[in-house]
């Protein structure tokens, strides 16, 4: 070590002043905007989903955990860069070339650390995958069984969706009696585990709103699957998350939650559209065949 | 003082022969003359003049690529830009990545690679000259071939060509066979190249060179060449499977014929993943040379960084399905993934650690190749830390294919690769021109490559938390997305801005720089035992080596027999030790 008498004096250099104004500047736009960065340093809030919560804590943990080493990283870097550099007669360095107890501290220290996040991650793990059971609902609870998702705990309020991604739109095909299905809005009650089973007619699409659930990749041949619960009524928004092709960007699906009347309601009447807008469909038809038939025969012989 | 003046002052060589112009032993000894000018760079099989036309080439890619980046920032700037449909930004997005992996990082490194190996360990030429030609021309036709489909239509798929959007029912037109193409070129290139340097760094060291004093750059470069031995066979199969399904009929990716798309991704990442450390391992080779040169102390842990590079490679090989955590696939193997990804983080940290340690009570001299030497280790561990949140596969699923990930790619890519590229240009410059790149125009290019990268890429952290996807050309108002894009975009041409300045540097320093002799940094590696720039046959007489910095040896030597500093002596153990 330099004797501090013999330290040269220190001096302000102005491009350093001139950096840290450009650093501040630039930290101080960040803090200036706090509506446009609500979301700065987690994800969007959960909208009720209780998946979406734990996905955000356990972000969170992480965020957490990162900052000290973070912090070390660069504090022990910019210290030195600041404390140990070159003056005029300094003398030369000593020459380290390791330290094997430090070596050997690091690594283990490093390797606990990740222990525990896979320790805090697995404990997370049921509480985000699994379905957990509906309710409590006012009002009476929607009851449709779900098929073929054996992993929702009995008792509660349920739904089974079908999810199919095509170039560049979301269809949502509920369960019967009756058909009912639609497109780029899935309206379903609030208070219901709602299990979606998801693929894709073309392209692969990923579906996700952030709000509520994290991705599940909507993949031709496969049936993935995911789940979420709203309690809150709203309207939730998410972009399709694997690029499909031009218009990728436009491809928006929208999750409505309502009250399990409102649902009911919503259902019956889309029902019976959907059966209006078939028969309309059918009697078109025939009176398009019937004109072709009169007119031209042989174009409907086989 | 040259080899010849050298002995003649020790009488070994006839004194009339210094009244001609001191010159090295190749050219002394009346080797045929070779082609001049233009020609001797189409038909040269010497690894410095290879080694620099992979230089220029992947440079000139560089430039594209970040001109196709800096189109779609602009796009972006705005929410509801029209500047472009979705189709020119799918394309660019494609060629974008396509060019910085294929067409910059990788090349780059080799050329590094190419310029550097021969001299590090004391050789004369690569074990096969004419292959190593080979290898660039292979290169540069790839990347022809994949920018001619910029004439008819370039590939929309992206870098990572997922089916079935790449199969031909979906993009019809030529652009992802070019792409199909350049994979295959560049990975032909690439493997013959890898062959090249395995067998010269096993074979052609100076004589007490072990493999426990090799430079650290030399080792990754070794690492580099069996990681893609072992990477690169997966996609180019994939490739002809893709290829044969687009135009053959077979339907090894189509599900509507019995394939699987899961497939293609399996095959693709098998090689991606490796493909990430193919392209940082050499970067942290060429900051484990820099640092410890301007700290004016060794390296920390020489075997623990050589170690953790193995490690971080055999581990590279086992993490691929961590970019597929939103695929179908069972909760085990998730978990599997989740924790090898968990475990490459170990050595890295070690790395990181070291050079820190290596910093720490040093004499740090302020050149600009530390300036982008210590910049890595800052920005890469914020894309480390974002890589083991990322690798929690729960949080992932919120995270996935958002910007969030664009920012961690590029904290890795760039704030890593490219900042010890930059690293690498500035301190091996002087040795490739024997010119010195000027300071002052580099310290301002560091500082607004700097800023301006962090600009880019910090905010890109919150506007994917918030819900934005990658990929999308346009996003509507009210999605709460436009400030941080518009940051993203100013910072986007700060950080052009900054690569142009040292562009700038090179054109002028390469007539106009310092004259750098043969060791300006006082380095520790025999590359600064010869000229600058080397003559063609590298060195005249191979020194002995006696520890892992040799030239440090060779410095306390000179300085003792001769009483004066070795930067005065050209290749000056010559006649010692022959």
């Amino acid at each position: 070590m330099i004797p501090h008498a013999l330290a040269p004096p220190r001096r302000i250099d102005r491009r350093h002043v001139a950096g840290l104004l450009v650093l501040g500047a630039f930290v101080g736009l960040l803090a200036a905007a706090p509506d446009a960065f609500a979301d700065i340093l987690t994800p969007e809030d959960g909208g009720g989903s209780p998946q979406a919560e734990r996905t955000d804590v356990l972000y969170e943990i992480t965020l957490w955990m990162a900052l000290p080493i973070f912090l070390l990283v660069e504090g022990v870097l910019v210290y030195s860069l600041v404390k140990h550099r070159f003056r005029r007669g300094a003398p030369e360095p000593v020459q380290v070339r390791g330290n094997t107890r430090l070596e050997i501290g690091w690594t283990l220290g490093a390797a606990a650390i990740l222990v525990v996040l896979a320790v805090i991650t697995f404990a997370f793990l049921p509480g985000i995958s699994d379905p957990e059971r509906g309710g409590p609902q006012r009002g009476g609870a929607v009851a449709v069984a779900a098929i073929d998702q054996p992993d929702v705990p009995p008792g509660g309020p349920s739904l089974n969706i079908r999810v199919v991604g095509q170039q560049y739109i979301w269809r949502y095909d509920y369960p019967g009696p009756g058909r009912l299905f639609a497109y780029h809005r899935m309206v379903v009650p609030t208070n219901t585990t709602i299990t979606l089973d998801i693929t894709s007619q073309d392209v692969q699409h990923s579906f996700w709103i952030p709000e509520l659930f994290g991705k599940a990749d909507a993949v031709p041949g496969h049936v993935n699957d995911m789940w979420f619960k709203v309690t809150e009524e709203g309207v939730y928004r998410g972009n399709c998350a694997e690029l499909c092709g031009e218009n990728h960007a436009e491809m928006i699906g929208e999750v409505e939650a309502v009250s399990p009347e409102r649902y009911r309601a919503w259902a019956d009447r889309q029902r019976s559209d959907i059966r209006a807008a078939t028969r309309a469909l059918t009697d078109q038809r025939r009176r398009m065949q019937a004109q072709q038939g009169a007119g031209a025969g042989s174009l409907i012989r086989q | 003082m040259t080899t010849a003046e050298y002995r003649a002052q020790e009488g070994t060589v006839d004194p009339g022969r210094l009244a001609e112009r001191a010159r090295p032993q190749i050219v002394e000894r009346g080797l045929p003359r070779r082609p001049g000018g233009w020609l001797q760079w189409l038909t040269t099989t010497d690894h410095k003049k290879i080694g620099i036309l992979y230089l220029v080439a992947t440079f000139m890619f560089f430039v594209v690529g970040g001109v196709e980046a800096l189109m779609m920032r602009l796009q972006l700037g705005a929410a509801q830009n029209t500047i472009m449909d979705g189709t020119t930004y799918n394309g660019l997005v494609s060629l974008h990545g396509t060019t910085m992996i294929f067409l910059f990082v990788v090349p780059v490194l080799a050329g590094f690679g190419n310029y550097l190996v021969p001299l590090m360990i004391g050789a004369r030429d690569m074990a096969f000259p004419r292959l190593n030609a080979l290898s660039f021309w292979l290169f540069v036709f790839g990347g022809i071939v994949f920018y001619m489909s910029l004439f008819f239509t370039p590939p929309e798929a992206g870098w990572t060509s997922y089916t079935p959007l790449s199969d031909d029912a979906f993009l019809p037109s030529g652009g992802v066979d070019a792409w199909i193409f350049l994979v295959h070129l560049t990975g032909l290139s690439s493997l013959l190249g890898a062959i090249n340097f395995v067998a010269t760094i096993h074979n052609m060291r100076a004589k007490g060179m072990g493999l426990g004093r090799i430079p650290l750059f030399v080792w990754t470069i070794l690492v580099y060449s069996y990681l893609l031995i072992i990477a690169l066979p997966s996609i180019a199969a994939a490739a002809t499977m893709l290829l044969t399904d687009r135009h053959f009929g077979t339907a090894f990716f189509d599900p509507t014929a019995g394939g699987d798309p899961l497939l293609w991704q399996h095959l693709f990442w098998f090689f991606g993943h490796p493909e990430v450390y193919i392209m940082i391992l050499p970067a942290f080779g060429i900051i484990s040379e820099v640092l410890p040169v301007f700290a004016r102390k060794p390296i920390f842990g020489y075997k623990a960084i050589a170690g953790a590079t193995a490690a971080i490679a055999f581990y590279a090989l086992l993490v691929w399905a961590h970019h597929m955590f939103t695929t179908p696939t069972a909760t085990v193997v998730l978990a599997f993934f989740m924790l090898s990804s968990f475990v490459v983080a170990i050595p890295t940290g070690i790395k990181i650690f070291n050079w820190l340690a290596t910093l720490w009570r040093g004499t740090i001299v302020f050149r600009t190749p530390l300036y982008f030497a210590a910049a890595l280790p800052a920005l890469f561990v914020i894309g480390g830390i974002s890589g083991v949140q990322l690798a929690v596969f729960p949080v992932d699923w919120q995270l996935h294919d958002t910007y969030f990930v664009v920012a961690h790619l590029h904290y890795v890519l760039f704030g890593g690769s490219v900042f010890g590229i930059f690293a690498g240009l500035y301190y091996w410059f002087p040795k490739m021109t024997g010119r010195l790149l000027s300071e002052g125009i580099g310290k301002l290019s560091f500082w607004v490559m700097f800023v301006g990268f962090n600009l880019t890429f910090l905010v890109q952290h919150s506007a994917g938390l918030s819900g934005m996807p990658r990929r999308i050309y346009w996003y509507p108002e009210d999605a709460g997305w436009e400030a941080f894009n518009l940051i993203s975009t100013i910072g986007s041409f700060m950080l052009g801005i900054g690569v142009m300045i040292t562009l700038v540097n090179v054109g002028l320093s390469l007539r106009k720089g310092k004259r750098a002799g043969n060791d300006p940094w006082k380095g520790n590696t025999l590359e600064w035992f010869t000229q600058s720039p080397p003559p063609e046959n590298n060195f005249d007489v191979i020194p002995r080596v006696r520890s892992v910095e040799p030239m440090k040896d060779i410095r306390r030597e000179i300085l003792e027999r001769e009483g004066r500093p070795a930067g005065s002596v050209a290749q000056p153990m010559a006649s010692r030790a022959s």
